[in-house]
């Protein structure tokens, strides 16, 4: 069935249930929106896409109204602008007065439609809220008195997440968002992937910032400050900048991080092939020998939080390996400053990371080896760009460079951990030639990229089927543990990325990061495996030579001091 | 086996009661929130954080949802009542003639706003729309007890006869 309508004098014929909101979208008309996302429920919640329909007395919310046969619409008129209007002010009557200071300043829905609307003048004064900041956890910090109770935090973290950590409190002029019995953050099942921060209109949910003690660092000339750089970032970061998104900036980005005055400028891309070496290698132990299957990827510490509040069953499951992050960070304290003649004590690791919960990650108890922590700082991308903007370093049209040598030598397989289904597919073409002792001559495995929340395969290594599923977002790798620990399917080699999209959807990136935008970064990513000479993880020279001159065997002592971790049921308990 | 647990306000909170009220019912649905919250209240007199934990794992709903219901209806409580509830009318005729300074009075001596509850756990106190004791107005109950024409200094009089019947 279809339905024909009317909007603003033009016809246009849609699905039935189709809203107003999205046949406006069909024709091009702007209907502005801050409670409306299209991959959650609808709630009606601010009123901003208000719209006149023929023959009714009030304005109906255009996100919620299904249209119907010969519905008149108008998204323009007087009446409808004016109403927007007052709800705008009516929201800024109670939001703080402090733009010019804000972190969201120039990046702000609210903002924006202020601008956009007109408005001139604090319209309104009434009664303000004053609520403490939650600056508890390790990664994201909650200004509530922010907060215009849009609810996109609380519907991403219930039904894209399956976290639930945020909900409503109270009601009418106390309304609130907050966590489970006004816990701090930090003592909830929050997993800290940042997914509300990104979904935020205003700075309500923020960074916890490592901003100042990166400055600081890099100005004590008694600090060899090192930075290494996530995958991701080389595909997001030139948004930051007014570049398209999917734009690859990766030689400018070496150079801008020279220019801030890192000495040595290395890529986690090559902890990302050490891990598939180290966790390629454990894989292929647990099917050799009875291990417990199937094993779960290790990478993503959202992912690793929830597990360990949600699914503590899991944990036999997980593969012990760090992050990429973490054994870089490791490396560079170890193996880097023996080669360079060193104190790992002088060293200060930055990572520039797609995610907040690298931050938590960072910080977890066992991230260190001889006293000396894996990584000292974790900036997102968009700390490092703040950054940038400070030291007027102007990341579009800086000149190109490498990553240093040897921590910034890494292959196709390695950039691919940004992306969802990239880690599995990186491991697999290392774990096939290691088990196989055959070249590989199918390097893409086109079942494992895509989209789809829940992607499944299998891959015949010698006379082994491995069965594959990776899944991305929390509530996709919700519904496939279901799944397992209710004996309805059965894999070998489990990927799960807590954020959509894999890294590129971090809870650290650029904001906004829609669908559209995060798959314009996925194919940036593939393109940056396509265009190097080396795909495979095993082949990258600088981890031969690592495990030739320092590391021995993948899985052997020293791997396990510097390389492996473990991980332990986390209170409260979730559901 | 009694599990009784120290909830964060320091409270000792025996969770035998919402474990028996879980198990006596036919099906355990995130449905049924409000019913169970209602009967855990009714037994416990308010609903003790430990109680919601339990509540939220019997019933499959996130803890910060089942706070969020707790915190929206009025009908629920956070922390036990006083033994003595003191309800201060606000009704017309007792606003007009003063019934303010008497909230005020309280808000003074005990330290707390309406709907709280002293840390003695001695005196709650709220305020209500009518008593029907119009001809008393200011007029306050305590209990079953009705205390009118008050003023702030004979409310404190009336404070006093309380505290001394606890020493």
């Amino acid at each position: 069935m279809t339905i024909t309508l009317t909007i603003n004098n033009e016809a246009i014929t849609v699905p039935e249930e189709t809203t107003i909101l999205n046949a406006a979208r069909h024709l091009g008309i702007t209907i502005p929106t801050l409670c409306y996302d299209p991959r959650l429920s609808v709630s009606g919640a601010c009123r901003i896409c208000v719209v006149e329909v023929e023959g009714l007395d009030n304005l109906v919310p255009a996100c919620a109204y299904p249209v119907s046969e010969g519905l008149v619409v108008r998204t323009n008129t007087y009446a409808v602008r004016k109403a927007r209007k007052t709800i705008i002010e009516l929201l800024l009557a109670n939001h703080p007065h402090d733009c010019l200071i804000c972190v969201r300043n120039g990046n702000c829905q609210l903002q924006d439609l202020a601008t956009e609307y007109g408005v001139r003048e604090w319209r309104w004064q009434g009664k303000t809220r004053h609520y403490d900041k939650d600056v508890s956890s390790t990664a994201l910090e909650r200004d509530p008195n922010k907060c215009i109770l849009c609810g996109k935090c609380v519907k991403i973290c219930k039904e894209i997440q399956t976290v639930s950590a945020l909900d409503f409190t109270k009601r009418g002029f106390s309304t609130l968002v907050e966590s489970a019995l006004h816990r701090p953050l930090a003592e909830t099942v929050c997993v800290l992937c940042g997914q509300c921060l990104l979904s935020c209109p205003t700075a309500a949910i923020r960074d916890k910032s490592h901003i100042k003690q990166v400055r600081r660092n890099l100005d004590n000339t008694d600090r060899y400050c090192v930075v290494q750089v996530a995958p991701a970032i080389r595909a997001s970061i030139g948004e930051e900048f007014g570049l398209e998104p999917g734009t690859l900036v990766t030689g400018k980005l070496a150079t801008a991080l020279r220019r801030l005055g890192f000495r040595q400028v290395f890529d986690t891309d090559f902890g990302a092939d050490l891990a598939v070496m180290e966790e390629g290698y454990e894989l292929i132990d647990r099917l050799k020998n009875g291990g417990v299957l199937p094993m779960f990827t290790s990478c993503s510490p959202g992912w690793i939080k929830f597990m360990e509040h949600f699914y503590p069953v899991l944990i036999p499951h997980m593969s012990s390996c760090k992050s990429p992050q973490q054994m870089t960070g490791s490396l560079i304290k170890s193996y880097f400053a023996e080669k360079e003649g060193l104190d790992p004590k002088d060293i200060y690791v930055v990572a520039v990371m797609p995610c907040s919960a690298k931050k938590f990650e960072s910080l977890r108890p066992d991230m260190e080896h001889d006293g000396h922590r894996d990584v000292d700082a974790v900036l997102t991308t968009r700390e490092l760009a703040r950054i940038l903007n400070i030291y007027g370093i102007q990341l579009d049209v800086l000149p190109e460079s490498d990553f240093d040598k040897p921590l910034g030598i890494s292959s196709g397989a390695g950039v691919m951990f940004g992306v969802t289904g990239g880690m599995m597919e990186g491991a697999l073409r290392t774990v096939s030639e290691l088990v196989t002792g055959e070249t590989l001559e199918r390097l893409e495995f086109h079942q494992l990229r895509g989209y789809a929340g829940v992607k499944e395969s299998s891959c015949l290594i010698g006379d082994k089927e491995l069965r594959l599923a990776v899944a991305h977002g929390l509530g996709n790798a919700r519904a496939v543990i279901d799944k397992i620990l209710a004996g309805k399917v059965e894999y070998d080699f489990v990927e799960v990325m807590a954020c959509p999209g894999g890294c590129v959807g971090g809870g650290g990136q650029p904001i906004p990061s829609t669908p559209d935008i995060v798959k314009r970064r996925i194919e940036a990513i593939f393109s940056e495996d396509r265009r190097n000479h080396i795909r495979k993880a095993h082949e990258n020279p600088a981890i031969k030579e690592l495990y030739a001159t320092y590391l021995g065997e993948p899985m052997g002592e020293k791997a396990h001091k510097l390389l492996h971790t473990s991980y332990s049921p986390r209170l409260p308990k979730g559901i | 086996m009694t599990t009784v647990i120290e909830s964060e306000a320091g409270r000792r909170v025996n969770l035998d009661a919402v474990r028996d009220i879980l198990r006596a019912r036919k099906e355990l649905l995130p449905r049924h929130l409000i019913a169970v919250l209602q009967e855990v209240q009714d037994v416990y007199g308010y609903l003790p954080e430990p109680a919601l934990e339990e509540i939220s794992y019997g019933l499959n709903v996130p803890l910060a949802r089942v706070y969020g219901v707790c915190t929206f209806y009025s009908q629920f409580r956070m922390a036990p009542l006083g033994k003595y509830i003191i309800k201060v009318c606000d009704g017309t005729a007792c606003h007009v003639r003063g019934s303010n300074d008497l909230l005020e009075e309280l808000k003074t001596q005990l330290g707390i706003h309406p709907g709280q509850t002293t840390e003695d756990g001695l005196f709650s106190f709220e305020t209500v729309m009518c008593i029907g004791a119009c001809g008393l107005a200011p007029v306050i109950m305590i209990g079953d007890e009705t205390y009118g024409k008050l003023t702030p200094g004979k409310l404190s009089e009336v404070l006093d006869s309380y505290r001394r019947m606890e020493e």
